[in-house]
């Protein structure tokens, strides 16, 4: 280290200057980010708050609930952990996707269906439960893969968008996961004890739940855990490794991956297995964590968790460290709405919230481009 | 199975289920027709939902506040082109991902317009049967084209005119062109990313103004699971029909009929087939088309690539 700073501090005067401007420049530039992103942050909550204003709610009393209901009051961070796990979960997947340069947008779909999966097995099989449990989890790991999967074949095989056939399987999977809801045979609950016709599943037994754990006051399911280890799991293989700097190869330019080996149909539909295999295993978390439901199916049980872990992807734009950070933050939107109701502003006000989060948050990493590219055309201008 | 032909036969001679088919198929095509000249030019927009979603919402604020339906549709499409313009300038003018930018829209107009209607409850408005004489008469098929709300009636001048500025004016040609391929257009001389903004701003003008039609059609009352994925659908009935008007078409119609299987079989009296699978028709039907035909079909060369000038 001492070397290189010596070696800068006997340079010629000039370049000591330069490399001060430098210096300078990068300061600025820090300070231009940040700037950039509280504005886009601030223009999005005030948004909001703009919109619950002029229907006659408090947007203070929307702010300290959603506050209060995510981390404030006591026991409500636990909550806001055992929901930020499936939208890890998805989110990881969707940053393994993402390297490989494919866009995978139905993860809600590939969350019903490992969720589904995971139903099936954990309802009919017998045997000690941690055993089922983990089988379960595994089959809704294989229900998200193999739903992710269809889409990487069609990619690779027959030309077909990966966008527009995960888009489409998203509702199929909605809608099998409704008729398998009115199927005895399939998912329905045995009708013994139920009043009305529900769509609902029959619900786990106790024993092969997730196991809950209590910290200072706060219950989760260990599946937080197990979606933290995979988190760093995942930032090893794709920022660590050479399988994830292939992917990344590949997602950059797949011709240039190919002359230097990489398969492109192997490591692409891998990739999409990957990425629906975490879905997948987000759907079974949720279905047996407890923290979305009784532990049983209903209809509409994705509750939107795919599309939030997408967004949390997007938002954290494929850095996996980053977005442990944006799925508390969902986490938070989806739990402080418990507390809405009291203020008397609809639900829904946090999905805008929500929204107008992302929409922000995708600015300025693109107005940063367009002035770096600018300042760089400048530059190479007034040098010819 | 046997049941199903039967209830194929028994729709196939119900005035209600053609006349359920045209007005799906027309908001289909409101916004598939706009959907097809963005995709001409190169860009997908999944905020087709969006688009349709805001307008629908509009539409049933204005009527509620003016009594004018025409005024209803105005709205409409402002707020289809509000969408299409944050869309557009986000992922054609500042280098954002499209799908990015429009699957965050289509999360913020449901959430929005969810928001909205659970605080202002817009009332429902009624737009009359408008009988086409003569034309109406044959059975079947002419009441379900010309014996409907006269806001259905929209679409008939708008196919023609969509088929006249993609084939045959200067500004269609451009926008093909700059769909097949954006460096040499850049290099002639065209402006990629305005023409590409200007094709998704039309999309969003159309689009709004089939969901403001949708809601006077259908039932006059605002709920917001009103285009519940639609706008996915007309995305699949362009993709379907390979990029073509005709072919567009034909992919609405389609989908319209399905659709109009969905709101019919029940009340004809079947029990034994799921909607489940009726609502995930147009879907499969699409993946399968799609996979059956990708290879062979031409879709406009630089689809879903985005334009930055300098770098390929």
């Amino acid at each position: 280290m001492s070397d290189v700073g010596e070696h800068i501090v006997t340079e010629p005067e000039e370049d000591e200057v330069a490399s001060a401007a430098l210096q300078r420049s990068r300061f600025g530039i820090t300070g231009e980010v940040i700037a950039l992103y509280a504005i886009c942050v601030f223009v999005a909550l005030a948004i909001a708050a703009i919109c619950v204003a002029a229907t006659g709610g408090s947007w203070v009393n929307v702010y300290t609930a959603i506050l209060d209901g995510s981390i404030r009051k006591p026991g409500r961070w636990g909550l806001t952990l055992g929901v930020s796990a499936p939208i890890l979960l998805v989110a990881l997947g969707t940053v393994v996707n993402g390297r490989a340069g494919l866009v995978n947008i139905g993860q809600e779909g590939q969350l019903v269906m490992g969720s589904c999966f995971a139903s099936y097995v954990a309802v009919r099989l017998g045997g000690p439960g941690p055993m089922v449990l983990i089988i379960a989890m595994l089959c809704g790991i294989v229900g998200g893969a193999i739903w992710a999967g269809i889409a990487g074949a069609l990619r690779y095989y027959r030309n077909v968008p990966e966008v527009l056939s995960t888009l489409l399987m998203g509702t199929v999977a909605q809608n099998l996961m409704g008729w398998g809801l009115r199927k005895p045979w399939l998912l329905l609950a045995p009708a013994a004890g139920r009043a009305n016709r529900n769509q609902v599943s029959e619900p786990l037994n106790s024993h092969t739940r997730i196991p809950r754990v209590t910290w200072f006051g706060n219950e989760f399911p260990i599946s937080v855990l197990v979606a933290l280890v995979l988190c760093i799991g995942v930032w090893v293989v794709l920022d660590r490794s050479v399988i994830g700097f292939r992917l990344r190869m590949l997602g950059r330019n797949p011709k240039t991956a190919q002359r230097s080996g990489v398969a492109e149909r192997r490591y692409g539909i891998g990739a999409m297995l990957v990425s629906g295999a975490f879905a997948g295993l987000a759907g079974g978390i949720m279905l047996a964590g407890g923290d979305f439901g009784n532990y049983q199916l209903v209809a509409n049980f994705g509750a939107g968790i795919g599309f939030a872990g997408l967004l949390a992807a997007l938002v954290a734009r494929q850095r996996v460290i980053v977005l442990l950070f944006v799925a508390f933050l969902f986490g938070c939107m989806r739990t402080g709405t418990g507390f809405l109701t009291a203020t008397g502003v609809s639900g829904r006000v946090s999905d805008v919230v929500q929204g107008l989060l992302v929409l922000s948050l995708l600015l300025p990493p693109a107005i940063l481009y367009v002035r770096e590219r600018r300042r760089a055309l400048s530059a190479t201008s007034t040098r010819v | 199975m046997g049941n199903f032909f039967h209830a194929v036969g028994d729709i196939a001679t119900n005035t209600s289920a053609y006349r359920n088919a045209i007005i799906v198929a027309v908001v289909l095509l409101f916004a598939a027709s706009g959907e097809l000249i963005a995709e001409k030019a190169g860009t997908i927009n999944i905020s087709l939902e969006a688009m349709m979603l805001a307008g629908a919402f509009s539409a049933a604020i204005g009527v509620d506040i003016t009594h004018s339906v025409w005024i209803g549709l105005v709205c409409a499409c402002v707020a289809g082109f509000l969408v299409a313009a944050v869309q557009a300038n986000m992922s054609h003018r500042l280098p954002a991902d499209q799908f990015v930018v429009g699957l965050v829209l289509n999360v913020l107009v449901l959430g929005l317009v969810g928001f909205l209607t659970s605080s202002i409850k817009p009332k429902s408005a009624v737009v009359r049967r408008v009988k086409i004489p003569l034309l109406s008469r044959p059975p079947l098929l002419g009441p379900a084209l010309f014996d409907q709300p006269w806001v259905l009636y929209l679409v008939y001048p708008l196919i023609p005119l969509v088929w006249f500025l993609i084939y045959r004016t200067r500004w269609g040609l451009e926008v093909r062109a700059v769909g097949e391929d954006p460096n040499a257009s850049d290099v002639s001389g065209l402006h990629v990313n305005k023409l590409r903004r200007q094709t998704i701003y039309l999309t969003g003008l159309l689009a709004g103004l089939g969901g403001g039609y949708f809601l006077f059609a259908r039932a006059g009352k605002f709920e917001d699971s009103l285009i519940g994925g639609r706008g996915y659908i007309a995305i699949a009935a362009v993709i379907f029909g390979g990029w073509t008007l005709k072919g567009a078409i034909a992919g609405c119609v389609t989908f319209g009929l399905i659709g109009s299987f969905v709101l019919t079989i029940p009340s004809l009296g079947y029990q034994g087939i799921d909607p489940a699978f009726l609502a995930i028709a147009p879907n499969v039907v699409t993946i399968v088309a799609m996979a059956v035909f990708a290879k062979r079909v031409r879709q406009p060369g630089a689809l879903a690539r985005p334009f930055i000038r300098g770098l390929k």
